[in-house]
C-alpha cells in the first residue's frame, strides 16, 4: 500500500530530478558532436575568477543574512504568539512580490540618478552622486541579502519557536549566565533551523543570475550569468560542465556545514 | 463519499470530451514569437494588431480557408540568441518570427526557415508596399524567406545637461573619455560592443582574422575602467533617469527615451556604424504557414504599419510610413503625412491643456517630429568606414567561440575588489576552524562517555557480584 503512495512522487522525482540530472551528466561529459569528451570540464580552468566571486560573495551575503536573521527571527519566536502572525506577515508581504521586479526596483531606486540619490543630492546640495551602490560587488551582496533573508529567517523561526521556554529557565537553574544559555543551549538546539537557512540562501546566491546583472552593472559575472550565456550561444557542453561542477562545490559545501549538526542528530534540517 | 468523486470523475470526462468537440469548430491558434516591447499592442489606446488581425482574418479570410478561425498567441524573447536556442531545441512549434540580420543568415544556413509561400496567399498581397532598399540584402538575397520589419543604425546617446558640448565631436571617442568617468554604459552583448570599438579604430566588423578581435578586446578594457556598466533594456531607465550621460544604443529606442527627457541627444558617429533589420520569418516548425504569411502580410497593411512604426519608434521600411519617391506619392502621400502627425501629437506634444494647445506648443512637437524623422530616415553615410559597413554577417563558428571567450576575459578583467577576497576568506576560514573544533570536541566527549560507560559497567558487574 505504501509503495502505490509513494508511487507518483517517484515518477516526479526521477522526471524532474534524475533525469535532469543525467542529462547535465551526458551534455558535461559530451562534446558538440555527442561523443566522450573530458574536455569541457578540463577547459573550466578559464572560468575560476568566476567561481571564485560566485563563491565568495554568497558567502558573505549569507553571513550578514544569518547575522540580522538570527536575532530576528528569535525575536519574533519569542515574542506574543497574536504578534508573530503579523511579523511573519510582514517578512512574507515582500516576497509577493516577483523578485525580478523587487531587484530591478532596487537598480532604479539606488541608481546613481534614482530616487534615493536624487533625494541626498538635494539634502547635500551637491551634483554628484552621493551613494555610487548599483555596479560594486556591494550592491549585488546588499540584493542578495533582501532578496533572500526570509529564507533564512523561517527555518529559524520554526526552530526556535519549538524549544521547550523551560529550557531557559533549566539551564538559568543550573547556573547559566544568559550569554551561557544562549550558546550552551539556544545556539546548540536551534542550529538545524540555522543549517536549513544557511543552505536555503546559500546556494540561490551561488547560482543567482538575475541579480548580478541589474545590480552588479554587468561589469563582472557570477556562474549564473556565465551558464545562462553558454547556453544562449549555443554552447551547451561548457554550461553543463559548469553547472555540473557547481553542484559539486554546492554539495561539498553542504558537507562541510553538516559538520555543525550533532552527527547522530534527530531532525538535521534540510540537508542535501 | 466514493459516489461523489465518481461523480466528479464523470463530470471531468464529460467537460473534456465537451471541450474536444468544441476544438473540431476549428480554430487555428497562430505563434507569433517577437522581441519585447516590439508591436503595438493596445497599450494606451494602441492599435492592437494582434487582436485586429484575428478580427481581419475572422470575417474575411475564414472562408476562404475553409471556415477555420485564428487565434494569435503571442510570446516575446529579449535576445536574437534566445529565440534561436528556442527553434533549434525543437521544443513548441513557432509561425512567425522576427529575427535580425545575421540571426536570418545563420537560421537560413541552418533550414530552420522556409521559403515564404507567397503564391498560396489568399488575401492581396502587401508586399509591394516595403521600400526596395529593404528586399534582397546580404541576409537574404534572393529575398525568399524575409520580409522587413524595423531597421536602424546604432549611435550614440548623450544627455546634454551632463556632457559639455565641447567633448561632443562626432565619434565613438566620446565612449572613452575620462572625463566622463562612471557615467559610461555599454552593450552588454559581445556584437554590439565589439561594434563600437572596431568602428572608432576601423576594424572589419566581420573580421575572420582573430588578432582583429583582440585587437578590439584591448580597447574594450581600457574602456571598462571609465563604465558604470554593461546594460540592455536597463538603459532606458539609466539614461532617461540621468543615472548616466552616455551610453550607444539604437536609435529607434533613442526615440522612446527622447520623448521621455528631452535633455537627450543622439548622433550617428563618424566613423561609421551598422546598419540592422529585423525582418518576419516562418521557421521550419510552423504547422500554418499559409496563415503565418497572411499574419505578415497584415503587418504590412497601412493600419498596422504606421501604428507600429509609432508604438516602437523604430523606422519602417514601409512605403505607408516614409516613401521617398515622388512618383508614389499620390498612393502613400496621405498616409506619410498622417504618420508624421501622429509622431508629433503622440509623442512629442507636451502641452499644458492637452485639448487646445497651443501655437507655440504645436511648434516644439512638430521640430521634434521632423528632426527625429530625418535622424530615422535620412542617414547619409560619411564614408570613412575602410570595410563593407552593411551589416552584422554571420560568424565561422570558429570566430564565434573566439569572441566568446574574449568576451568572458573582458567581463573578468580588472573586477577585483580586495575586501570580498579578505572578508570571505576571513569567513571561511572562521567557519573551517570552527568545523574542526566542534569536530575534536564531539569526538573527545564521546570518548568521555565511553569512559564513563566502561567505569559503569564495571561497577554495576561489581555489584551484582
Amino acid at each position: 500500500m505504501h509503495s502505490i503512495a509513494a508511487a507518483p512522487h517517484i515518477f516526479w522525482a526521477v522526471l524532474f530530478i534524475v533525469l535532469p540530472l543525467l542529462i547535465v551528466l551526458f551534455y558535461a561529459f559530451t562534446d558538440k558532436a555527442g561523443s566522450f569528451s573530458i574536455w569541457n570540464i578540463v577547459a573550466l580552468g578559464d572560468y575560476m575568477p568566476i567561481f571564485l566571486t560566485s563563491i565568495e560573495l554568497a558567502v558573505i551575503a549569507t553571513f550578514i543574512c544569518l547575522v540580522i536573521g538570527y536575532p530576528l527571527a528569535y525575536a519574533i519566536a519569542r515574542s506574543k504568539p497574536e504578534h508573530q502572525k503579523i511579523f511573519i506577515l510582514m517578512l512574507m508581504l515582500p516576497m509577493w512580490t516577483n523578485l525580478l521586479i523587487r531587484t530591478y526596483s532596487i537598480m532604479a531606486l539606488l541608481d546613481d540618478g534614482g530616487f534615493v540619490n536624487s533625494v541626498l543630492m538635494k539634502l547635500f546640495g551637491t551634483d554628484e552622486p552621493v551613494l555610487h551602490i548599483i555596479g560594486t560587488k556591494g550592491a549585488v551582496i546588499f540584493g542578495m541579502v533582501y532578496d533572500f533573508l526570509p529564507y533564512m529567517v523561517l527555518p529559524i523561526y520554526t526552530c526556535v519557536s519549538k524549544i521547550d521556554k523551560h529550557m531557559w529557565e533549566a539551564a538559568s537553574d543550573l547556573g547559566c549566565s544568559p550569554v551561557k544559555v544562549m550558546t550552551k543551549v539556544i545556539l546548540p538546539l536551534s542550529s538545524s533551523g540555522i543549517i536549513s537557512g544557511v543552505t536555503m540562501v546559500l546556494v540561490p546566491c551561488i547560482s543567482t543570475f538575475y541579480i548580478s546583472q541589474k545590480l552588479g552593472g554587468g561589469t563582472f559575472e557570477l556562474i549564473g550569468d556565465t551558464i545562462e550565456r553558454q547556453f544562449l550561444n549555443g554552447a551547451r557542453n561548457i554550461g553543463a560542465a559548469i553547472s555540473l561542477v557547481m553542484m559539486i562545490l554546492i554539495l561539498i559545501s553542504l558537507a562541510i556545514m553538516n559538520k555543525f549538526t550533532d552527527a547522530d542528530g534527530e531532525d538535521g534540517g534540510i540537508i542535501v | 463519499m466514493k459516489r461523489i468523486s465518481a461523480l466528479i470523475f464523470v463530470l471531468l470526462i464529460a467537460i473534456s470530451a465537451f471541450s474536444s468537440c468544441k476544438g473540431d469548430e476549428k480554430t487555428v491558434t497562430l505563434n507569433v514569437y517577437n522581441w519585447g516591447e516590439y508591436i503595438s499592442d493596445g497599450s494606451d489606446g494602441s492599435f492592437n494588431t494582434n487582436k485586429e488581425f484575428e478580427n481581419y482574418f475572422n470575417r474575411f479570410l475564414s472562408e476562404k480557408y475553409g471556415g477555420i478561425k485564428v487565434k494569435v498567441n503571442y510570446t516575446t524573447y529579449p535576445t536574437n540568441e534566445d529565440m534561436y536556442s528556442k527553434l533549434v531545441s525543437g521544443s513548441g512549434s513557432y509561425d512567425v518570427v522576427f529575427p535580425s540580420d545575421y540571426m536570418i543568415e545563420k537560421l537560413i544556413s541552418e533550414d530552420i526557415l522556409i521559403p515564404l509561400p507567397w503564391s498560396n496567399l489568399k488575401s492581396e498581397s502587401n508586399f509591394h508596399t516595403i521600400d526596395t532598399d529593404y528586399i534582397s540584402q546580404p541576409y537574404d538575397p534572393d529575398n525568399l524567406y524575409t520580409v522587413a520589419y524595423t531597421f536602424g543604425r546604432t549611435g550614440i546617446i548623450y544627455n546634454t545637461t551632463m556632457v559639455d558640448e565641447e567633448d561632443i565631436d562626432g565619434s565613438w571617442g566620446l565612449l572613452w573619455n575620462p572625463k566622463y568617468s562612471g557615467r559610461i554604459l555599454q552593450f552588454n552583448n559581445p556584437r554590439d560592443a565589439f561594434g563600437t570599438a572596431m568602428y572608432w579604430k576601423d576594424i572589419d566588423i566581420n573580421s575572420d582574422d582573430e588578432e582583429d578581435w583582440n585587437e578590439a578586446l584591448r580597447i574594450l578594457k581600457d574602456q571598462k575602467q571609465y563604465l558604470q556598466g554593461y546594460v540592455n533594456d536597463e538603459i532606458f531607465d539609466k539614461m532617461t533617469g540621468e543615472s548616466a550621460a552616455i551610453a550607444p544604443y539604437f536609435v529607434g529606442d533613442f526615440v522612446t527615451m527622447y520623448s521621455e527627457n528631452d535633455n537627450l541627444a543622439f548622433y550617428y558617429p563618424e566613423e561609421g556604424t551598422n546598419v540592422f533589420v529585423d525582418a518576419m520569418c516562418i521557421p521550419t516548425s510552423s504547422k500554418n504557414p499559409e496563415i503565418a504569411l497572411e499574419y505578415i502580410n497584415f503587418m504590412l497593411s497601412p493600419d498596422a504599419a504606421i501604428a507600429n512604426a509609432l508604438f516602437l519608434g523604430y523606422a519602417s521600411p514601409s512605403r505607408y510610413v516614409y516613401n521617398d519617391d515622388p512618383l508614389l506619392d499620390e498612393i502613400y502621400g496621405e498616409y506619410n503625412s498622417e504618420y508624421m502627425e501622429s509622431l508629433a501629437f503622440d509623442y512629442f506634444l507636451d502641452a499644458e491643456d492637452e485639448e487646445n494647445p497651443t501655437e507655440e506648443e504645436l511648434k516644439v512637437a512638430e521640430e521634434k517630429a521632423d528632426s527625429i524623422f530625418n535622424l530615422l530616415y535620412n542617414y547619409e553615410d560619411p564614408g570613412n568606414y575602410s570595410h563593407e559597413i552593411l551589416f552584422y554577417r554571420n560568424f565561422t563558428p570558429e570566430i564565434q567561440r573566439h569572441v566568446n571567450s574574449l568576451w568572458e576575459e573582458l567581463k573578468i578583467h580588472g573586477t577585483e575588489e580586495l575586501w570580498v577576497h579578505i572578508t570571505s576568506a576571513v569567513l571561511v576560514g572562521t567557519i573551517l576552524i570552527f568545523a574542526i573544533y566542534s569536530a575534536v570536541v564531539k569526538k573527545k566527549r564521546s570518548k568521555d562517555y565511553r569512559m564513563r560507560d566502561k567505569a559503569l559497567k564495571v561497577t554495576k558487574s561489581g555489584n551484582s557480584n
